[in-house]
């Protein structure tokens, strides 16, 4: 007890001479994340990764060339109106600003994205929020990086194709779309009618509403359908809801797919046995083999520090997935800075040209230690996704596996509906696309 | 001793019946007023202003319209929620269908498509009460969302169900700064609020509480049960549409139905449970309550930590917020079962006998 009493009075101090002597040199990210509630396992584990992974950005390299990286924590529930608070209430912290803020959430990523465009705050929404935000023209704020919901959804058809022997053998199958009644879930259902069309499956949606704990009658609708795949697009206690029901009903665990958000180790393990088999697909690999996670572990973790007092959650899915929203983030604080000037803290104004013109090449992603932990990354003021590929995995019963390359998208389907789409609303709300 | 109305002598009937027959409660509400009005959009910052004051005049008048039909009339709802979303998706739909009608009449319109989805569910109060009648207004709560997310028509064929509020103008002004959404959303709360004290001293509200305080005898001395039933259910839907037209064009900007459940509904319950059922000025002080409170807890645990260094968990602090939260209204029950509204009422007596006590 006595030595915890001196440690955390260590803590203590170290923190308070820590920001006195760099007051001017820090660079603020606010931590709007979400410890309690049904999502609380994404929650508190991507905002796990991307803290931990400033910590080691501090530790090791004293902040992005002496810029040290500073976060409070909000919690946002999961719910819009939270988020909209903890938004205001973190956008004038630290001596910029703001620099960037990631909702982890696809209801508060809509209810800001106004504000923050006015306000010139940078969104990250990876790997989830509005799709059409991928086009750079009409939403110069918003960046869905790496892979937005309906570039991996033709990678999941082109996965199924796989699995079946041929995009040509698509034909008259039977898909199930199984999703989350929410914004969120229903992100994918015009991009899988036109998949349909195009590859002749057919595809029936089906809603489970929030929070999903309870699928009795859907898994019946989808008993007498007989698909060949379920896709399931869950979050939360939706998805071991879905495999343990799916087990009930018969259905094969090796036909169902998940999208990234049910493919973490808190969706398959709360299912035990029944999740064996289970496919899902991911823009990040767990694990903690890369570099990166080594200097995570010995930086912070070494250190007594780190968001995680449960060990074994280091590593998982939602960790490293913050880890590469980490990365990112960091990586985009570099850029700007060597535009803007090395070593001073940057605007939001400036983080969007950081954004804007990030590369991670295999190259820096090798020297960055996270090769293989992510895919390379190159956005544009027009492109705003930059990746666009997807890895599948396959749940063992302890692990996930990886059971593909990364799957590019099929960007002749979904980049049309983006523009499409995202034209619509600049007409909606007068905006007058850049010119990029 | 500053607070006593001796020497106030009433010699109209009109000065008789005011709001506020005491003096020192009508200067009071005047600064109060000009606090709202003026002192807050010059000094407030964007902060207080869109994240906590919006979003806390809105809900104060969703617990309004609660109040009329559950504290005032007596019938117990819990479809408020759904009376919110017919309000904000009508005023969407208003606004995007018919540009020329403008912003306020389009407010108007929503809250009275509201009202017809509230006479209509308001139906089985004719036979039922109490917790049957709450269970009956579930089944609203859920067909309404139902039709929402359904019904492409209601979301402009959005395919996520999402809809963005288009810009407030009225009369060639653009509300877009906080400071302006903050005004018109006080101005509407401040006339509906108005509007809605007056009514509950007349006639109306007057038939509205002797239906809440014994039915059967409301009918013998001649009230009419369904007039006034469904009058209550119209007026209180009324207050809730246009609560959740303000939810989605003064304070989100987007809205989804799922902003809409049954959460709110309880929330909204809560609300005038913990500020006074049957009292306006309770609906603020609940609003205020369960607005508030967790907002503030997460800031003081925030500054705690901070200040001591102490290195929480978070999720520590947030089960913590949620507990403490949770015992608070549990207090407040038990030690004032009439709310916050009463326990104001009792230190306004107390301070007309102060300082001497008989």
């Amino acid at each position: 007890m006595k030595r915890m009493t001196i440690a955390v009075a260590l803590v203590a101090a170290s923190a308070f001479s820590g920001t006195a002597l760099a007051q001017a040199k820090e660079q603020f990210v606010p931590a709007n994340f979400y410890w309690v509630g049904p999502y609380a396992p994404g929650g508190s584990g991507f905002g796990g990764g991307i803290i931990d992974f400033m910590m080691m950005i501090n530790e090791r390299d004293g902040g992005v060339n002496g810029v040290k990286l500073t976060w409070d924590k909000c919690e946002t529930e999961y719910n819009n109106a939270r988020g909209v608070e903890c938004y205001e209430r973190q956008k004038n912290k630290g001596p910029t600003g703001a620099t960037v803020v990631h909702p982890l959430s696809t209801g508060i990523t809509y209810s800001i994205l106004e504000k923050a465009t006015a306000d010139k705050i940078p969104v990250i929404s990876m790997g989830y929020g509005r799709t059409d935000a991928s086009d750079g023209r009409v939403f110069p704020y918003i960046f869905p990086l790496i892979t937005n919901y309906w570039s991996q959804n033709t990678a999941k058809i082109k996965f199924i194709g796989q699995k079946e022997g041929g995009m040509d053998k698509l034909k008259g199958k039977k898909i199930v779309n199984l999703y989350h009644d929410s914004a969120y879930g229903k992100e994918t259902i015009p991009v899988l009618d036109v998949q349909a069309k195009k590859y002749g499956f057919q595809v029936t949606h089906i809603a489970v509403p929030h929070p999903g704990n309870e699928q009795q009658s859907q898994w019946l609708q989808i008993r007498q359908i007989r698909p060949d795949w379920v896709i399931l697009r869950g979050w939360g206690v939706m998805n071991p809801t879905a495999i343990k029901t799916a087990a009930r009903t018969g259905f094969p665990r090796e036909k169902m797919l998940g999208v990234w958000w049910s493919g973490a180790e808190e969706d398959v393990i709360p299912a035990g046995d029944a999740a064996k088999g289970y496919y899902a697909a991911a823009f990040n690999l767990p694990g903690t083999q890369h570099p990166v996670m080594k200097d995570i572990l010995k930086y912070v973790y070494g250190k007594g520090k780190g968001e995680f007092t449960d060990k074994s959650r280091i590593g998982s899915i939602y960790h490293t997935r913050g880890v590469v929203a980490g990365i990112i983030t960091v990586e985009a604080i570099r850029t700007a800075q060597a535009k803007f000037g090395k070593g001073k803290p940057i605007t939001g104004e400036q983080m969007q040209w950081g954004i804007e013109n990030l590369n991670l090449d295999a190259k820096r992603l090798k020297e960055l230690g996270a090769t293989d932990l992510m895919q390379p990354l190159k956005v544009s003021c027009k492109d705003h996704e930059g990746g666009g590929a997807v890895k599948f995995m396959q749940w063992d019963g302890r692990a996930w596996k990886v059971v593909s390359d990364w799957i590019p998208s099929d960007q002749s389907i979904v980049r049309p509906m983006i523009e499409e789409s995202a034209a619509q609303y600049a007409k909606e709300k007068g905006i007058k696309p850049r010119d990029c | 001793m500053l607070y006593r109305e001796a020497g106030q002598f009433k010699s109209t009937y009109a000065a008789d019946q005011q709001i506020f027959p005491i003096r020192q409660d009508r200067i009071a509400v005047t600064l109060l007023l000009l606090v709202a009005f003026i002192g807050v959009p010059l000094f407030a910052n964007e902060y207080w202003l869109s994240a906590i004051l919006v979003p806390f005049l809105i809900f104060a008048l969703a617990a309004l319209g609660l109040n009329i039909l559950t504290g005032y009339a007596g019938q117990l709802s819990l479809g408020t929620a759904a009376f919110m979303a017919v309000g904000a998706f009508m005023a969407y739909n208003f606004v995007l269908r018919m540009p020329w009608l403008g912003v306020i009449p389009s407010f108007i319109l929503a809250g009275l498509c509201a009202s017809a989805v509230g006479i209509v569910f308001g139906l089985p109060s004719l036979r039922i009460k109490g917790f049957y009648l709450a269970v009956a207004t579930l089944a609203c709560q859920f067909f309404v969302l139902w039709a929402i997310q359904r019904i492409g028509w209601f979301t402009n064929n959005s395919s996520t169900g999402v809809i963005t509020a288009q810009t407030i103008e009225i009369l060639g002004h653009t509300f877009d700064t906080p400071q302006s959404k903050y005004l018109l959303t006080l101005g509407i709360v401040a006339v509906l609020a108005l509007l809605a004290k007056n009514l509950m001293r007349s006639e109306t509200g007057r038939a509205f509480m002797a239906v809440r305080d014994m039915d059967v005898a409301a009918s013998v001395i001649g009230i009419p049960m369904m007039k006034t039933k469904l009058l209550a259910f119209a007026i209180s839907s009324f207050y809730c549409g246009v609560a959740g037209a303000m939810y989605a064009y003064t304070y989100l900007g987007t809205v989804e139905p799922e902003a809409f459940t049954l959460d709110l509904s309880f929330r909204i319950l809560f609300m005038i449970i913990i500020g006074g059922v049957g009292s306006i000025l309770g609906s603020f002080l609940g609003a205020a309550f369960i607005t508030l409170l967790p907002i503030f807890l997460n800031v003081f645990f925030g500054a705690l930590s901070h200040t001591f260094g102490l290195d929480i968990s978070h999720a520590i602090v947030s089960n913590i917020e949620l507990m403490i939260f949770g015992g608070l209204i549990i207090f407040f029950l038990i030690v004032e079962p009439h709310g916050l509204a009463r326990l104001w009422q009792i230190a306004k007596e107390k301070l007309r006998l102060w300082p001497f006590p008989h």
